[in-house]
């Protein structure tokens, strides 16, 4: 039972980093690239962390102790993701659009003109 | 002293849970433990910004009420970016938004939101607390509504209600 519920955690945040990695070779421009490469792997990371958790407090709860350091140690990764990654993307996204990168196919572009320097 | 005292018991806890390996700790470990809290704690004192009114307990309260809430909003929009990545339907765009938030704190809460959620990505903010937010499928009913309130809500559903009760 443990081991179905692991291997879907696994499937599901696999089919999601599966997905920003395609995302990451279809879309246009930096932005929408940014998109699919943080958000994405956001998620598909969630799930991966997950599993592990899952699987590290189950070995705990059959006896062997030292698997509990294994939950605790992806439940901080899993935090560390979720605060950087948004930091991240937006500071990509700030530079990109500081050093003169439109936009590509955009149908509006409210930040243009708007050089507050 | 008071930052310095919280930083420090809680690089000590986060030490501990690092260094917890099934059975009591041994007193090298703690002490060790100790001497770094000690060192990341006056290293904190002097970088925190001292604002106390973002202790107060109610905050804590409404950040924890808030995570559900965030993470339904991410599963959905993720689903859709997923949809966006496979069908290559984009109409991409930059936006203004107008959430009309006072301090940083609730600034920066609503901006990593966003950026959390898939579909939208914040680029910009200016000094006015202006956020220009870059949106993977702009609406063309957002350039119809007239209300500002009304046009945070296709972006950010609810989020600026919720970054006001956390931060401000």
């Amino acid at each position: 039972m443990m081991w179905e519920l692991i291997y879907v955690l696994l499937g599901i945040g696999i089919f999601f980093n599966l997905l920003a990695s395609v995302g990451l070779l279809r879309f246009p421009d930096v932005y929408t690239r940014l998109h699919a490469g943080t958000k994405c792997t956001t998620f598909g990371s969630i799930f991966v962390a997950l599993a592990v958790m899952a699987y590290g407090l189950w070995k705990w709860y059959d006896g062997d102790e030292a698997m509990i350091s294994l939950a605790i140690h992806a439940f901080f990764a899993l935090i560390a993701i979720l605060l950087t990654n948004p930091t991240g993307a937006h500071a990509i996204a700030r530079a990109a659009y500081r050093s003169g990168v439109k936009p590509a196919k955009a149908v509006i572009d409210e930040l243009g003109g708007e050089k507050n320097d | 002293m008071l930052v310095f005292i919280g930083a420090t018991i809680l690089c000590f806890i986060i030490w501990l849970l690092f260094t917890f390996n099934g059975s009591i700790w041994q007193w090298d470990e703690i002490t060790a433990g100790i001497v770094f809290s000690i060192i990341a704690g006056a290293i904190t004192e002097k970088v925190a910004i001292k604002e106390y009114r973002s202790l107060s307990p109610k905050k804590w309260l409404y950040l924890i009420a808030y995570l559900p809430r965030f993470f339904y909003e991410m599963a959905k929009a993720n689903f859709d970016v997923a949809y966006r990545i496979i069908t290559g339907k984009i109409k991409p765009g930059i936006v203004k938004l107008s959430p009309g938030l006072k301090n940083n704190l609730s600034i920066t809460i609503l901006a990593n939101s966003i950026t959390l959620t898939p579909g939208t990505l914040s680029v910009d903010v200016d000094e006015a607390g202006n956020l220009y937010v870059h949106w993977i499928n702009v609406k063309p009913e957002f350039f119809e509504e007239k209300d500002i309130k009304c046009k945070c809500r296709y972006v950010c559903s609810t989020f600026p209600d919720w970054a006001r009760r956390i931060g401000e």
